[in-house]
Formats: C-alpha cells, structure tokens, sequence
C-alpha cells in the first residue's frame, strides 16, 4: 500500500509525503499498522537510518512486525496500542539528544497524536516527518464538549463524550493532533444528512 | 458630558438597544456598493470626532453590559480565556497600553496614577479600584491578560512573533464570529486563517503577513471585518452552537428588520514594547437593519452588497439560509439613487 493520496484542502489539513532518510543520525521512529512498510521502504533507500533507530511498532490488525524487526534497529518494541505505548515514546521523547530525528508513519490519529508531543517536548518541527499510510480514520476533537474521537471514518459521526452528530471538518490542531469537529444538526435539530464514508 | 451606560442584555431576552447617537456613529463598514475581500489595513490614528475611530479604545454605552456578558461565557467556559506559559509578558504590555490610553482618552472614567511600579488603576464604570505592582503577577486577582480583558470591550488576541511568523498563543475570545480560541491557540497566521475562502489565493494574508511582521511601535493599524448575526448575541461561539444556531431559522419577514443585526469588527494591531508581541483587538459592534436603514445610504448600500455578495463568502459568514429574506426587506429602502463615496451617513453630520 503505497503512500495515502490527500484531495486538495484548506492550509492546516495535513497532507505528508514520502519519509526522508537523515542517515545514520539517532532516530525515534513510531508506526502502526500499514505504517511498518512506510519504514521498511525507507531502509531499502537508505539502510543507514536503522544504526541508532528506536523503533516502536503498534501492529493494529497488521502482521508486518517480523520483517520490522529484521531491519535490525539497536532498539525495537512492539505495542499493543498507541496508549500502552505512550510512556516509552514520551520517555524516548525526553531522551532525544539535538540532532536527533523522529519518523512517524501509519494513521493519522497516531501522527497527529505523535506529533503533538513531539512539538510539546521541543522537539524542532524540522527533525520530524511523518507519512501516512494505513487507514484515513480521522481523530476529532468535539468543539463542544471538547473530548476527542478517535478512528473516525464516517461523516457525520456522534461524538463518543457528549453524543452530538458532528460534521468532519478539514480544519486540523497540531496542538490538539485533531481534527475539528461540529454539530450538524444545529441550526435544524434532528435533521441529519446521509451518513458517508470520509476521503483522504 | 458623562457617558450613559445601558442595562441590557445579548442572551436569552435580548434586550440590547442602539440609542439614536449609537446608530450615527456605528462603524459601518462599506465605503462602496459592493464588498470583496481585500488588504484594508489603514493607520488607527484617530479619526472623525465621535466616531469610533477617534480613541485608542472605544468605549461606548454598551461597555458596562458587555463585560457582564463576557463574566456570565467565562463562568460557563474558563477555556475562552487562554495564555501560553511564554506569553504573560505581553499580557502586561497589553495591560499597561490599555490603561495608559483609557486614562488619557477617559480621564471621567479611568485613571491609573503610577508611583515606580505601584499602580493604582481606578475604573468607576464598572467600580474597580485596584492597586498592583506591575509585572508582579501575585498581586492581580487573574492573569494581566484576563485582567485587562475583563474590562475592556471586544475579543482580544495576542500574537507572537517568530520564525517569520505570527502565533496565536493567548486570547479573549467571548464574542466571536463562529471560531474557537482553544482550537486556534498555538497557530500560525495561515493557519488559523485556514478556513476563510477565496483570500489565501487573492495573496491577501502573505501581504498582510509581511505588514505585519514589520508593525512599528506606536504606530499602531485597523481595519474593519464584518458578519450578519441573528439576535444580538455576542457568544456566536462554536463551541455552543448547539445553542445558538435554532435561532438562526427564527428569522421571519416579519422580523427580519429588528432580528437580523450585522456585525462589525473594528480590528486595530498594536506592537508591544517588552515582548515584541502584537495585540489584537477585535471590537464588535451590532445593529440590527431596522437601525441601519434609518439612514437612507447605508439602507441603499447595504442592499447593493448583501445582494450582490458572492456565494463562497455569504455561505462562510453562514447568513445563505436568510439571505432571500434580509434582501427582499433591504430593497424596499434602496431606490436605485447613487451613493456618496466613503462610509459616513450624508445626513448625521460626522
Ligand atoms: C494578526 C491578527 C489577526 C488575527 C488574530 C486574525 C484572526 C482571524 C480569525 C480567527 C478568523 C476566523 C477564521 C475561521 O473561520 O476560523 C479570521 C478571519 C479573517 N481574517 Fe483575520 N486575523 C488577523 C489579522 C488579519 C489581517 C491583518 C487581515 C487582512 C487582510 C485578515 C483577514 C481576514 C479575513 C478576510 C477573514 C475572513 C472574515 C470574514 O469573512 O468574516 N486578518 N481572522
């Protein structure tokens, strides 16, 4: 599965291209599911990225961990989810020395998630790629009752906190790594449109 | 002349009015007959006497009204008011420059007499007397931000500068045009203006952009936004438009004059001196058609542009679903006679 096709958008819909070698530099690198091959194709352009990688793998439904593991990174851990692995990313976080890179690729709730940290931690927004791969399921931020959505892949969805049918905006917070998302019904309550599956 | 404050409100009764002298110097916002998008950035260097563009900070009959509105958001919603660990420097900056202005351009309302850093800051409009040290946060009931803010119309938005950049990274936001601070807050000036259409491909933001980053002290700039709003809400937030939005199919020929208000953002910029931060007020004003039309240019025009206004814009200040109806009242004031250049009603005399 080659890497995701965005339509255009507005200015803060990400859209992520092909992951970049940094060479031999330490590396953080964090994946989950199709996301695995993203970095297995950034070792056959470059195999130098892998001597000072710490790489984490969350393998969703994947069964791409094996041939992760065989790229030989110094460090490698596999995850059940993104929540069970957040102390070791943060700590990897904590950790990273300047000069150090952080790769991230498969969905976008993992990235968005990722991403947030990293800035947060101070990484430079310069030493971090990402590419998206896998699934395009969204996570949202309820602007109302501001809890957040993960894996959305239909438009309108009901909010998993406060229960409002919310539209999927394209309007996106680095700081949050969410979308936004809006009531729909608001001004007619009630009257909802067809529910349809979200494009990238 | 000692200013008269209304007792009204912008919630649930709706009692907020215009006096006849509030309507006259409304800032309204069209020099022409119609409207587009463009970089109207223009000096705030004073401006007609009476109007609000003539002090630093205006301050009107609505003042005292519109912070118990704004007291009444923030109880239900502290997350409207945010700071950034680094931005509490500009908060002070902002303090300082609002109280300075509104001592000098207020000297009945306000007056803040300085001894070194003791400040003794006095706001008889809304009976605050405080005395702080400045820059000495422990001595503030709240943030110098949310402080400041409590007492001063309008949102307000402070920026920093960086990397080539502006960054949204504190605000005030209570009565805002259908954004959310909290989703915004640590953006950047393309990308919090990501979702206004048309403007981005106009080269509008990169050149107000480059002003920007170049804003001299003292030397601060306005200029004026504007958006239709059903009732004379202030809180036209997302995040409780669950709320508000019912009320926007309330709108009947019937009432269209007295519910439909338009709503004008009188922006101004201001460089800040210590922290090199720009602030950003946004000073709403609102009155409804039945006010405007009371003088006759500004009925013709407003028809002319509400009516001739592109799609992608009216649809973005989210008045399509009423726009037949506000048109249809608007034309019986337009009698197709020419207007005069320029935003001032012929007739008041400003
Ligand atoms: C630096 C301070 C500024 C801040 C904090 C700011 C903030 C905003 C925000 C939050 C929005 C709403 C976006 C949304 O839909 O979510 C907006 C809209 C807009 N801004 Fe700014 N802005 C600033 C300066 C400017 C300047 C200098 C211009 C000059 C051309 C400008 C032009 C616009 C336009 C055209 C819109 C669409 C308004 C409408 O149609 O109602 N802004 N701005």
């Amino acid at each position: 599965m080659p890497c995701t096709e965005f339509s255009p958008s507005i200015f803060t819909r990400p859209v992520y291209a092909d992951l970049v070698s940094r060479g031999a530099a330490p590396a953080i690198m964090l994946a989950d599911g199709d996301g695995a091959e993203a970095l297995i194709d950034l070792v056959a352009r470059d195999a130098s990225v892998m001597e000072q990688a710490h790489v984490m793998f969350i393998p969703l439904a994947t069964n791409h961990g094996a041939r992760l593991k065989a790229l030989g990174a110094p460090s490698y851990h596999e995850s059940p989810s993104f929540a069970a692995c957040l102390e070791r990313f943060q700590k990897a976080l904590a950790d990273a020395r300047m000069g150090t890179s952080l790769y991230l690729a498969g969905t976008e709730g993992l990235i968005g998630q990722a991403m947030a940290l990293a800035v947060a931690a101070g990484l430079a927004p310069g030493a971090i790629q990402a590419e998206h791969r896998g699934s395009i399921a969204r996570r949202m931020q309820c602007v109302h009752c501001k809890g957040v959505t993960e894996a959305v892949t239909t438009d309108p969805f009901v909010c998993s906190h406060c229960g409002l049918t919310l539209f999927v905006r394209d309007h996106f917070s680095r700081r949050l790594g969410a979308f936004q998302g809006v009531c729909v019904d608001a001004e007619t309550p009630g009257i909802v449109p067809p529910t349809q599956e979200i494009q990238p | 002349m000692t200013m008269q404050f209304n007792d009204e409100t912008f919630r649930d009764d709706y009692t907020y009015r215009n006096s006849p002298e509030a309507i006259r110097r409304f800032p309204f916002p069209f020099d022409q007959d119609s409207y587009m998008y463009s970089v109207n950035l223009e000096p705030h260097a004073g401006g007609r006497e009476g109007t609000p563009f003539n002090k630093r900070f205006d301050v009107d009959e609505h003042y005292v009204s519109e912070m118990r509105d704004r007291a009444i958001t923030l109880a239900d919603d502290p997350l409207r008011c945010q700071s950034l660990p680094h931005m509490e420097l500009a908060g002070w900056d902002f303090l300082e420059l609002v109280m300075d202005s509104k001592a000098e351009d207020y000297p009945d309302l306000f007056s803040l007499t300085k001894d070194g850093d003791r400040w003794h800051w006095v706001n008889r409009p809304l009976g605050i007397e405080q005395r702080f040290t400045f820059l000495d946060p422990t001595t503030l009931p709240c943030g110098p931000l949310e402080y400041i803010t409590r007492q001063t119309q309008g949102d307000h938005a402070l920026l920093d500068q960086r990397e080539g950049n502006l960054w949204m990274d504190a605000g005030m936001v209570t009565s805002q045009a259908d954004w959310s601070l909290d989703f915004d807050v640590g953006m950047n000036f393309f990308e919090w203006h990501a979702p206004v259409p048309k403007a981005h491909e106009m080269g509008i933001f990169q050149r107000a952009l480059k002003f920007l980053l170049a804003l001299p002290l003292s030397k601060p700039s306005r200029r004026l936004n504007w958006t239709l709003t059903v009732n004379p809400r202030l809180d036209t937030s997302p995040e409780n438009y669950h709320k508000w939005g019912p009320e926007k199919r309330t709108v009947t020929p019937e009432n269209v004059g007295a519910k439909q208000h338009l709503r004008v953002e009188l922006q101004t910029l201001w460089r800040l001196p210590r922290s090199n931060a720009i602030a950003f007020p946004i000073r709403g004003y609102l009155a409804s058609m039945e006010d405007l039309t009371t003088l006759p240019k500004w009925g013709r025009r407003l028809h002319r542009v509400l009516r001739d206004l592109p799609d992608e814009l009216a649809d973005y200040k989210g008045f399509t679903v009423n726009r037949p109806m506000i048109v249809d009242y608007l034309s019986k004031f337009d009698d197709g006679v020419p207007t005069s250049a320029g935003i001032y009603p012929d007739e008041t005399g400003l």
